[in-house]
Formats: structure tokens, sequence, C-alpha cells
């Protein structure tokens, strides 16, 4: 078991690489994301699981809090004006979110073409898939498909607007903990990143540890990052209440 | 990259100008060329592009950056879709650079960004989600707020620092400046002619912009 996680964890379980895997994580839960080896990247969608017309909104996340980048103390937005989900610790300091996922297309393209009649599950998987098959499992598709978090991922803009993917980001045992503000349907994919410029396909499998946790605290971190978010809690625990 | 146009005013099919803080719709055909134009000068000009033939494929933001390496929208740009088809190709800007990372603004998150009491005042997603409800039918689609993704801000300046931070700065535009779009697809365009009034995206002034089409 990692390290630091509580005695009284709820479930733990491990995602392979290259998979999809979705779950209902409620309000008041907090569930622990691991790179096992080093070099994961794990594409994230949000939505809140009693209305799934509210979801993750890259865009909100982002203005609200003048970042265009997560890390520990940031919270993830709906499009609601309210929280889904904050980031209560952070050993990886940067999580990217404005690349999106990889498509079949690209897949094929950077690391060959496979099928499953030749390579079982070793086959190449897509992130856009990916997300489409667990959605279809709730009843989203294509139009419900936004901006991912891409946990573990560190892509730096430069002045002039371009994209720089850091090979060198993502450490073995790294974590993030992610503090549920609401029942949070969560949906994701462990494939590699799509500017992750491996030639070879290699995606990690992660570790994920989930745990009671208490509400936010009047003197919370995440709620005292900015005054955005003690309206983004505001607008939060009146909806929950 | 900043590049002008050669096609004449005179010689277009359609002229419309877009008052402040209202919404518009529209068909472009595939070849036809399309232009936004600023009438007087840092107006946001919030855009969602979809297939005409089919609502799942629309205007992809994290697709269109990534395919280009680069997180500003000008000259040389395709507009890519979700299904990572080229919806538009942008031809011509006197403005030279575009933002699709801001979103579009909302009475909710008016609320978190501003103050819990600017709820009522007028934004964009109510823009969007009217036009949607009052004029989707006429492009043959039940459109709803699932439709809302990741816009396009014209004219719009939010630049991001090496170190990540992402901020909303003075415009880079100017009156008469605009920007050219040739259709590689028939889209529907759905443009909310931003009301914002907290922040500098429209100068603190939200003014009128015209649309332009040729054939």
């Amino acid at each position: 078991m990692p390290e630091s996680t509580p005695y009284w964890v709820l479930w733990e379980e491990r995602v392979a690489a290259g998979a999809h895997w979705s779950h209902l994580l409620r309000r008041g839960t907090t569930m622990r994301i691991m790179d096992v080896s080093g070099g994961a990247n794990v594409s994230m969608l949000l939505y809140n699981y009693d209305d799934r017309l509210e979801r993750y909104n890259m865009p909100d996340t982002l203005k609200a809090q003048h970042t265009a980048y997560l890390t520990k103390d940031f919270v993830c937005y709906s499009d609601m004006g309210r929280i889904l989900c904050s980031i209560v610790e952070d050993t990886s300091g940067w999580h990217d979110t404005i690349c999106g996922v990889s498509s079949a297309e690209l897949v094929e393209q950077k690391y060959g073409k496979t099928r499953y009649q030749e390579q079982r599950n070793e086959r190449y998987q897509n992130g856009y898939d990916s997300l489409l098959n667990e959605l279809g499992k709730y009843g989203l598709g294509k139009r419900d498909i936004g901006a991912t978090v891409n946990w573990f991922s560190k892509v730096v803009v430069d002045e002039q607007g371009a994209l720089q993917f850091d090979t060198s980001h993502a450490k073995q045992g790294a974590y993030v903990d992610l503090r549920f503000e609401m029942n949070t349907l969560v949906v994701l994919t462990t494939c590699q990143h799509p500017l992750d410029p491996n030639p070879r396909y290699e995606p990690r499998e992660i570790h994920l540890t989930a745990w009671h946790s208490r509400p936010p605290a009047r003197n919370d971190s995440c709620r005292l990052k900015c005054p955005e978010n003690q309206r983004g809690f505001r607008n939060t625990e009146m909806w929950m209440r | 990259m900043l590049r002008e146009s050669e096609l004449q005013i005179s010689a277009a099919i359609r002229r419309e100008i877009i008052p402040a803080g209202e919404p518009w719709m529209g068909r472009i055909r595939r070849g036809q060329t399309f232009r936004i134009l600023d009438l007087e000068g840092n107006q946001a000009v919030d855009t969602l592009f979809y297939s005409a033939d089919t609502l799942e494929e629309r205007y992809s933001a994290v697709d269109t950056i990534r395919a280009q390496g680069s997180i500003y929208l000008t000259t040389g740009t395709r507009l890519l879709s979700n299904e990572g088809n080229t919806m538009l190709s942008i031809v011509a800007d006197t403005c030279g650079r575009h933002d699709t990372l801001g979103g579009a603004c909302s009475a909710e998150s008016n609320t978190v960004r501003y103050a819990i009491d600017k709820r009522h005042m007028h934004s964009c997603r109510d823009n969007f989600l009217l036009a949607l409800s009052k004029w989707g039918e006429q492009y043959g689609k039940t459109f709803g707020k699932r439709d809302l993704a990741h816009n396009i801000n014209f004219f719009m300046n939010v630049p991001v620092t090496p170190d990540g931070k992402l901020t909303f700065a003075d415009g880079v535009s100017g009156p008469g400046r605009y920007v050219e779009m040739r259709a590689e697809m028939d889209v529907t365009v759905l443009i909310s002619n931003c009301p914002q009034l907290n922040n500098p995206c429209n100068a603190y002034n939200p003014t009128p912009v015209e649309v332009v089409v040729w054939d």
C-alpha cells in the first residue's frame, strides 16, 4: 500500500496500462492516483453523477484559478460554477489540461497498426475510443467529451504559444489525491499522452486507493487558494446541502 | 501571422451586423469564405462550429491546438473537429492572435470569478443556449447544453506564460481588424457577441461586429 494512506481505506484497484475505467466517487471520498512505474498518463473526465449534464469544464477551471495547469490546492470546476473535486495532495507538481487525448489515427501513425485478432489484449488502445467506450456505459457519447485532465503529464507553453512535452516529468511513485466535493462519475484512460514523443507504445499502469475524508474545513487550503474558490465552495456546499 | 484578404467587400453574398451582446447562427457551405469583422475593436466573439451533417462532429479546441503545436489561432490554423477533420482554415487575419482556451462566460462562472451577485448579468452561454433552443431546429438538430463544446474567442487575448499562468489581457485587436476562414465542410456557426462587462476581453464596452460571407 502506498505510504500515508489512512487505515480506513475503502478500496484499492490497479488499472492496467492502456486501459479504460470508470467509477462513482461520492462526496466525502478521497481517491489517490499513483504512477506505479513512472511515465504514466491518466486522461480523466468528470461528471456530476446525479445530473450528468453537469461536467468538468476546462476553461472555467483555468479562468477561475488563473492557471493553465493543475497541482495541489487547485480544484476542478464543473460548467455550473461548482467544484467536482479538489487536489489535496500532489507530489507531481504539474498536470496538463489543454492537450486532450490520442485518436485511433494518431496511435496507428505513431506506433503502427494492431488488431485484436493477432495481438489480443496487447493491441494498441487510443484515448478517444477508450473514453467513448467507457462513457457509453452511462448513456454518454461524443457530445459529452470535452478537454480531459491529463494527470502526471507536463506540457509547457512558450512565449510564442508553442507546446513542449516534458519527458522527464512523470516520476515513479508520484501521486495525486483528489477529494470529491460532489457525487462524481470518474471516467479515465491510461493511454499515453498524445504529445508523448516516445516512439514506442508504452502506456503505464496506475494504482488507485480510496478512503473516506472529512468535509473541507473553513481554513481548507483549496478553499483559501483564491477568492474564486471560496465562492466555488459556497456554490457547491449550497447545492449539496 | 498577419495576412490581409484579397476579397472585395462588394463581392460578398451576405453581410450582417451582430449587435453587442447578441447571438447569431448561420450556415456556411464548403468552399465559402467567412469573415468576422471587429468593427470598433477589442470585441470578443465567442464562436462554435458544428458539422452541418452530424451533430456529433464539432469544433475541438484541444485537437486544434495539439495538431498545430500552439495555443494561439491565426492565419494557417486548421480548425479541427473532434473527429480530426478540418472544418475551416484561417486564410486571413489582421489581428494576429485568437484564443481558444478561455471558454465562454456564464451566469454560474460569473458568480465564481467575480461575485455571487453577478449571476443576473448577461452571458455568452445564455446566448448560446437560447439560440440553440429557438433556432436549433432550423438546422435540423435538437441541440442542448451537451453541445456547448470549448469555443473559439476571436479577437480575445488570453496569454499563457511558460510557468503556466493564464490571464485575460488587454486585447490586441482594433477597429476594422478581421479574421477570415474558408469552410472545408458544410458547417453551422453559432456566435455569441460577448456581453461580458467584468474583464478586459471587450475593453469593458461590448460593441457590434459584422459577419461577411463570400461564395
